[in-house]
C-alpha cells in the first residue's frame, strides 16, 4: 500500500479532513468515506455521467479523479443543492415535470445541469439534449428531463 | 478500490515533475487531467507504480499569442480552449472541434497536452495538431526541445516524447491569409471518439487553391496527413470534381482497420465523404475570408 495523504475539502459548504491513499477515487471517497450516496458510480470510465459533481464549480465526473488530487477543493455533490422540503429550483422542475423514474441518472443529471445553464445559452432543445448527451438516463426517455431543464434555466439564471 | 496502487507525487514545478519521473524510468506515468489514464486505471490496463500530477504546476496553463499565432500551455483545459478568444479569432477550427472533444465535464478537466501526450488516432487534438504544423515543445533531463507534428506520433498512442520528457507547450503556427477551414467528424453517439474525423484547410488566391492540407483522425494507428490529395489540390481552381476527386484520394491514403465499431471499408468511404466536405466548406471560407 502506498503512503497515505492528507486532505482537506470543502464538501457542500464544510471543511473536511482525512488520510486518503493515492488510488482512491473521488467518487469512491465521496461515497464510502463520507457516506454522500448520491454520489452515483455507473461505467466508472466517464462515459455515464451518474457521478458527475461540482468541483470548484465546475461539473467533473468523480470517477476520474483521484480524492488526493481534491486536496483544497470545494466539492458539491446533490446532497449539497437542496433537500427535502427545500429543494434546488432544478430539483423542483425535476419534480414537477417527472423528469426522473429510477432516479440513478437524476444526481449526474442534474448537476451537469448547473453547470450547462451557467455556461451555454441553451437557445433550444436540441442544445439541452446535445448538453445532456454525456449523461444515461435508461428509464425516461430523456423528454421530461430536457423539459424540466427548459422550464428551470430562465428562473436560475435570474437568481444568479 | 479498482485502480492499482499506485505512489503518487504532486509536482510544483516542472523540473520537480521531470525529476521524480527520471527516478522511475518507465514506472512513472504523468497524470494531468486524466481522462484518459484514469478509465485505463480503473480497468486497471495500465499499472504505473508512480503517478506524478502536473495539475498544480503553475503557468502550464496559459494560451498566449505568439508572432501571430497562439502558444497553448500543455495543461490547458479542452474548455478553456472551447472559449478562448485568441483561438476563436486565429484558429476557429480549434474552437468548433473542442465541441467534439468528449463532454462538458471531459472539458473542464480534460487537457490539450495530454490529449496529444495520449496519442489517441481518433481524438480531435492530434489530429489538429498534425494539420496545423504544430511545433511541440518537451521538456526532459537532457533539456528542452521542439518536436514536429509530423514527427511526434509515431505509432498507436505512442509518441517521440521519452521516459521521463513532459510535453510543455504546443505552439501553432500563423495561418495565412485567405486561409478557410473545414472539420467533419462522424461519431456513433456525441462526445464518443470518432469513426472517422477530417480537418482541412485551403489557401486561396483568387480562385486558385495556393496550399491545402488535410489532416485524418480515427483511419490509422496515428493521424494522418493525406499528402497525395494535398499535392493534387495545389494550384488547380476550387471546384465541386476537385474536392470529390481529392476525396477519393485521401481515402486511398487512409489506413483504418476493423473494429466493432465500423468496418475499414466503411471508414475509407468516410474518409472520402467527409474530405469533399471539409474541402468544400474551407473553400467557401477562404474566398470570404
Amino acid at each position: 500500500m502506498s503512503a497515505k495523504h492528507k486532505i482537506s475539502v470543502t464538501l457542500n459548504g464544510k471543511k473536511i479532513e482525512r488520510e486518503v491513499e493515492p488510488r482512491l477515487l473521488l467518487g469512491d471517497f465521496l461515497r464510502e468515506e463520507i457516506g454522500l450516496l448520491g454520489v452515483h458510480h455507473g461505467c466508472e470510465q466517464g462515459v455515464c455521467g451518474a457521478c458527475t459533481i461540482l468541483l470548484n464549480g465546475d461539473s467533473v465526473r468523480a470517477c476520474l479523479m483521484f480524492a488526493v488530487q481534491a486536496d483544497g477543493a470545494e466539492i458539491t455533490t446533490v446532497e449539497g443543492i437542496g433537500e427535502p422540503g427545500n429543494l434546488h429550483p432544478l430539483q423542483q422542475s425535476f419534480w414537477d415535470h417527472h423528469a426522473l423514474q429510477c432516479g440513478f441518472c437524476t444526481p449526474g443529471m442534474l448537476l451537469t445541469s448547473i453547470d450547462l445553464i451557467k455556461k451555454y445559452p441553451l437557445e433550444n432543445d436540441e442544445q439541452i439534449r446535445h448538453g445532456l448527451s454525456g449523461n444515461i438516463c435508461r428509464c425516461t426517455g430523456y423528454q421530461n428531463i430536457v423539459t424540466a431543464v427548459r422550464e428551470a434555466a430562465p428562473g436560475l439564471r435570474a437568481a444568479k | 478500490m479498482k485502480p492499482p496502487a499506485f505512489d503518487y507525487v504532486c509536482a510544483r514545478s516542472l523540473d520537480e515533475a521531470i525529476d521524480a519521473l527520471g527516478r522511475r524510468p518507465g514506472e512513472a506515468k504523468i497524470l494531468a487531467g486524466g481522462q484518459s489514464l484514469t478509465p485505463m486505471l480503473n480497468f486497471r490496463l495500465a499499472h504505473p507504480g508512480m503517478l506524478v500530477d502536473i495539475n498544480r504546476i503553475p503557468g502550464i496553463d496559459a494560451i498566449r499569442d505568439d508572432d501571430g499565432g497562439v502558444r497553448i500551455g500543455t495543461l490547458a483545459r479542452h474548455r478553456a480552449i472551447e472559449v478562448s478568444d485568441s483561438i476563436r479569432k486565429k484558429f476557429p477550427i480549434l474552437t468548433a472541434a473542442a465541441a467534439h472533444v468528449g463532454h462538458l465535464a471531459i472539458r473542464n478537466r480534460g487537457t490539450f497536452g495530454g490529449s496529444i501526450a495520449h496519442a489517441d488516432p481518433a481524438a480531435e487534438w492530434p489530429m489538429l495538431a498534425l494539420l496545423l504544423d504544430a511545433q511541440i515543445e518537451a521538456k526532459g533531463p537532457q533539456g528542452a526541445r521542439t518536436i514536429p507534428a509530423r514527427e511526434f506520433f509515431t505509432t498507436f498512442l505512442t509518441t517521440a516524447l521519452g521516459d521521463a520528457e513532459i510535453l510543455t507547450e504546443v505552439k501553432l503556427p500563423a495561418l495565412p491569409a485567405k486561409t478557410g477551414w473545414g472539420f467533419e467528424e462522424l461519431s456513433r453517439r456525441p462526445g464518443d471518439f470518432a469513426l472517422a474525423a477530417v480537418a482541412a484547410i485551403v489557401t486561396l488566391d483568387g480562385k486558385t487553391i495556393k496550399d491545402a492540407r488535410i489532416s485524418m483522425g480515427g483511419v490509422g494507428g496515428t493521424p494522418l496527413r493525406a499528402p497525395g490529395a494535398e499535392a493534387l489540390l495545389r494550384g488547380k481552381p476550387a471546384d465541386a470534381a476537385l474536392f470529390e476527386q481529392a476525396g477519393k484520394k485521401a481515402a486511398e491514403e487512409s489506413d483504418p482497420s476493423n473494429d466493432v465499431h465500423a468496418t475499414a471499408d466503411y471508414r475509407r468511404h468516410l474518409v472520402s465523404v467527409l474530405t469533399r466536405r471539409a474541402l468544400t466548406s474551407a473553400a467557401e471560407k477562404a474566398a470570404q475570408g
